[in-house]
């Protein structure tokens, strides 16, 4: 009913011109994988980018790692050499790295798309809710893989010797425990407001760097407490790692369970809680 | 299946706690055509356009979009409607062309995406991430992302909310280009002008119903028309008034200044025109005035604000 928009194209862009029939639809959602790799690829991107998530996740276990073992600080038993603290620091680094990431990152990334309304945003887009998941879920699994490797190469700097037969049961420790934290991640991003996420998320990571076996060794807590922070799932991670990669004993089934049950528990209770609005 | 209407509602309603959001609303939406949702603040327009996306589960009443459940059949549905969000929607560190590509891969056939940022001149703010972007650069990002899929049907939540006069007319270019390609569009607005500009129907909302449906022409019809003109005092109006079409009268509020009052035609300008030839009257000021889209909506919905 109205004339040709009076207006002229802006001189050079090309095409998109009336009666061109460009905007004929033509709908149509892209194969599945195509939009799960786009998703991760978008994901990875953003947190490889995001200065404050890489000091969390990188920088902070590394600094923690390079001055424990280096400068005999804590009182780490039997521990003289910074080869042996670098022994005890280590796992407990990676899985402090693999919280930082799957947990407090996710957490704090997820709160505020969901009040920014991205979440929103993608679920008018033909990407399904779980591709959406699945994606953040491969970004963190990249950037995992990435610090870990960091992470390692410096330990093994600085002397670190682990049991190679280790490797196998430390990956599925790493697995699972990522399903855990990142569980626990989207569930508190999709229940409470983006800025108690970011205060909770943080504190929860100051509180677990020191309390978690991560530097302070869980032996030097009185019984009960000790008791209790064992059941942790950053706790059960550190120490399974420990075992698995110091000692190369027999897969530590108690760190194994403990995991289990969080992700588990923790997979559920996000899925029906989440929120995305 | 092209018979269909594009959006069917009837009878929604929609309560968020003790408050009714949309009460009993009923509109169709013809496909291939452009439709205006106007109504007050809290109205009841962007619930009704977020139930259609598949966003909100009525608690009465029906909703078919392209002839799907939004809520039952969202997945199919979403990939063939494109959605532009009243507010937001970016990730806050991506850069606004990586939002457009992703948004593009996420299609099977979607639009050249760098033309169709120029075309909404996006391409100077390209590499700026989202947070910084400002609102009516968010707005055109928004709408490039609900039209890069090539939908069938857009829903546009006030698309030149905020938008400088320019943008604006980018925006009115490319709704009409999506209307002559044969994609159906339902906007909100709060501009008459826009309405009037581009739609072929124009839904009045107030309190969750709808309250008034037509095209611009017709909802302007009739109703507060009027032709004025200054001329002597009291002119013997009576041979003015057997000339004019049924539905017309004419009177001099004060003295010599005369209103003709009724729908303003060609004709009936020629008609008073002609009248005053024949007695010798030069009108003096002589004004027409058409009832606009404005006047309609402010009679429908009163002039007070709103809470």
């Amino acid at each position: 009913m109205s004339p040709a928009d009076p207006t002229p194209p802006p001189a050079g862009a090309p095409p998109l011109g009336p009666g061109t029939g460009t905007f004929a639809p033509r709908p149509g959602a892209a194969p599945l994988p195509r939009m799960i790799a786009a998703q991760t690829a978008l994901e990875t991107r953003l947190l490889l980018r995001h200065g404050e998530q890489l000091l969390l996740t990188v920088v902070i276990p590394a600094l923690a790692l390079l001055l424990f073992a280096t400068v005999d600080i804590l009182a780490l038993p039997d521990a003289g050499s910074t080869a042996e603290r670098t022994g005890f620091l280590a796992p407990g680094v990676l899985a402090l790295a693999a919280f930082a990431t799957a947990f407090t990152g996710q957490a704090i990334a997820t709160g505020y798309e969901r009040r920014y309304g991205v979440l929103k945003r993608l679920g008018a887009t033909p990407l399904p809710r779980w591709g959406l998941l699945a994606g953040k879920t491969g970004a963190v699994l990249v950037t995992l893989a990435l610090q870990s490797l960091l992470l390692i190469a410096i330990a093994l700097a600085l002397g670190w010797s682990p049991e190679p037969g280790g490797a196998p049961a430390a990956l599925l420790l790493l697995l699972l425990g990522t399903t855990a934290f990142s569980a626990l991640g989207l569930l508190m991003a999709g229940t409470l407001r983006a800025e108690a996420t970011l205060a909770g998320a943080n504190l929860v990571f100051v509180v677990l760097l020191l309390c978690g076996d991560v530097i302070v060794p869980l032996e030097n807590f009185p019984g009960p407490v000790r008791e209790v922070l064992g059941l942790l799932p950053l706790t059960a991670l550190a120490d399974g790692l420990r075992r698995v990669l110091q000692e190369g004993g027999s897969p530590p089934w108690g760190s194994l369970a403990v995991l289990a049950v969080w992700a588990v528990a923790a997979t559920a209770a996000a899925a029906r809680a989440f929120r995305w609005e | 299946m092209t018979s269909e209407a594009a959006v069917r509602i009837t009878g929604l309603v929609k309560r968020y706690g003790r408050t009714t959001a949309v009460d009993g609303l009923d509109l169709t939406v013809r496909r291939e055509t452009v439709t205006a949702v106007l109504g007050p603040n809290g109205a009841g327009k962007t619930t009704t356009l977020e139930t259609c996306e598949g966003y909100r589960r009525p608690d009465a009443g029906t909703v078919r979009v392209l002839g799907l459940d939004p809520m039952a059949r969202g997945g199919g549905l979403r990939a063939r409607i494109g959605v532009m969000p009243q507010h937001g929607g970016g990730y806050p560190g991506a850069r606004a062309m990586e939002l457009l590509r992703h948004a593009a891969r996420l299609h099977a056939h979607p639009l050249p995406v760098p033309e169709l940022a120029e075309r909404l001149g996006l391409g100077s703010c390209g590499r700026t991430p989202y947070r910084r972007l400002s609102g009516g650069q968010r707005q055109r990002l928004a709408l490039a992302m609900a039209v890069v899929g090539r939908p069938e049907l857009v829903f546009l939540d006030e698309p030149t909310a905020g938008l400088d006069p320019q943008a604006r007319r980018a925006v009115w270019g490319l709704v009409r280009q999506l209307r002559a390609d044969g994609v159906t569009v339902v906007l909100t607005t709060h501009f008459m002008d826009e309405a009037e500009e581009l739609a072929d129907r124009v839904a009045i909302i107030d309190d969750g119903r709808l309250i008034a449906e037509g095209t611009p022409a017709g909802l302007c019809r009739g109703g507060g028309d009027s032709l004025r003109f200054a001329g002597r005092p009291g002119l013997d109006l009576a041979a003015l008034r057997s000339a004019l079409p049924l539905g017309s009268g004419v009177d001099e509020p004060t003295p010599g200044l005369y209103r003709v009052t009724g729908e303003v035609t060609p004709h009936l300008l020629a008609t008073v025109t002609a009248w005053c030839a024949q007695h010798g009257v030069l009108p003096d000021r002589i004004t027409t005035r058409r009832h606009t889209l404005e006047d309609v909506f402010l009679e429908l919905t009163g002039k007070e604000l709103r809470p």
